[in-house]
């Protein structure tokens, strides 16, 4: 270095070590990987959830299978129209579905689990009851009789 | 020995870049809010061969809550506001001047417990097909609001703690001596009116 002359006699700033970041990083990863699940459906359908105070929790994540109801989002509107639509999984479907979607979600579990599924119905709050009287008594054709009205917890407790 | 080289350190970072990017993949794939909502178990359906046997249920033990399609409620036989019904409800259940109009109570052995005038009281919620959801679930909630204020007083008179803090047998104690007995009529009934 000092062969170059005074010009050039800077001290060099020694590097930071970096080598700490990725633990760091590496720790954010598996928080979230722990606290977090996939999002396994993409929304077609427009749901705002009702409010209710005396919500509890679902317990069983991994055993719930979701009935989602509400207007097609905008994207779908010129296709679906506006009426409020039942999704399941991917797709937009009528209320004679439901009952192979219940059997395929049975399938999938394991038997001792399947007695616990619960079927969490995600309505949005302004649909009319109509539907979902339907979705219910397709729900209890299939004996699939524990569900949910998923709704959320109103913000100021 | 004086020729020992120095192993090069390996350059460490980009594991950093890489560990970012896998955190950004599950930010973006995965979701985090709980989900809640309001349990129930619906009535298996009657088999069609099976004669529909007209439950015999005293008048008394029964109350009506209908919600019509434009959101207005009945409660038994006097309209009211969503705010009253879980008064009404609670009074229902408790019944605590053992009037003969409301449900009657039947001495129930508890395990763990002992006896406890356990109430027959049924709620009978009936809605129309074009009620909002939204209605429905207010309702549902008040509901359930009655049952947890009566569950908390039973778990303050005999624990002196509320439900939530009581242990799991405790808490099938308090379910047992107040059930929650809420019935989601058949659709046919309510088509009619």
């Amino acid at each position: 270095m000092s062969k170059f002359g005074g010009s050039n006699n800077k001290k060099e700033v020694p590097a930071m070590t970096s080598s700490s970041l990725s633990d760091i990083v590496f720790m954010l990863l598996f928080f979230f990987m722990v606290t977090t699940q996939l999002r396994d459906t993409e929304n077609k359908v427009v749901v705002k959830l009702p409010e209710a105070s005396q919500s509890v929790k679902l317990e069983r994540k991994d055993l719930a299978s979701y009935i989602n109801i509400g207007t097609p989002t905008l994207q779908y509107q010129n296709q679906y129209g506006t009426d409020a639509r039942i999704q399941l999984n991917d797709s937009f479907k009528t209320v004679d579905d439901i009952r192979d979607f219940i059997a395929a979600e049975r399938e999938s579990m394991s038997e001792g689990d399947r007695q616990f599924m619960t079927t969490v119905i995600k309505a949005d709050e302004d649909v009319r009851m109509g539907i979902i009287t339907d979705v219910k008594q397709e729900l209890r054709r299939c004996s699939a009789l524990k569900i949910m009205y998923q709704a959320r917890r109103p913000a100021t407790d | 020995m004086a020729s020992k080289k120095k192993v090069p350190a390996m350059n460490t970072s980009s594991t950093a870049d890489i560990a970012f990017l896998l955190l950004c993949y599950f930010l973006m794939t995965t979701t985090m809010g709980s989900q809640t909502g309001l349990s129930r178990r619906l009535p298996p359906m009657p088999d069609q061969n099976q004669k529909v046997e007209d439950q015999k249920v005293n008048r008394r033990n029964i109350i009506v809550v209908k919600i019509n399609s434009a959101d207005r409620l009945l409660a038994g036989s006097e309209p009211m506001d969503v705010s009253q019904l879980k008064d009404k409800i609670k009074e229902f259940l408790s019944n605590p001047a053992d009037d003969p109009t409301l449900p009657e109570k039947t001495m129930t052995d508890i395990e763990g417990y002992g006896q406890y005038p356990v109430s027959k009281g049924v709620i009978s919620l009936q809605n129309d097909r074009g009620t909002s959801y939204h209605a429905y679930i207010a309702v549902q909630n008040e509901l359930v609001k009655a049952i947890d204020e009566l569950r908390d007083e039973f778990a303050f008179k005999n624990y002196g703690k509320p439900y939530l803090n009581l242990t799991e047998e405790q808490q099938d104690i308090a379910k047992k001596a107040i059930p929650q007995n809420i019935s989601e009529a058949e659709p046919k009934d309510v088509s009619k009116k």
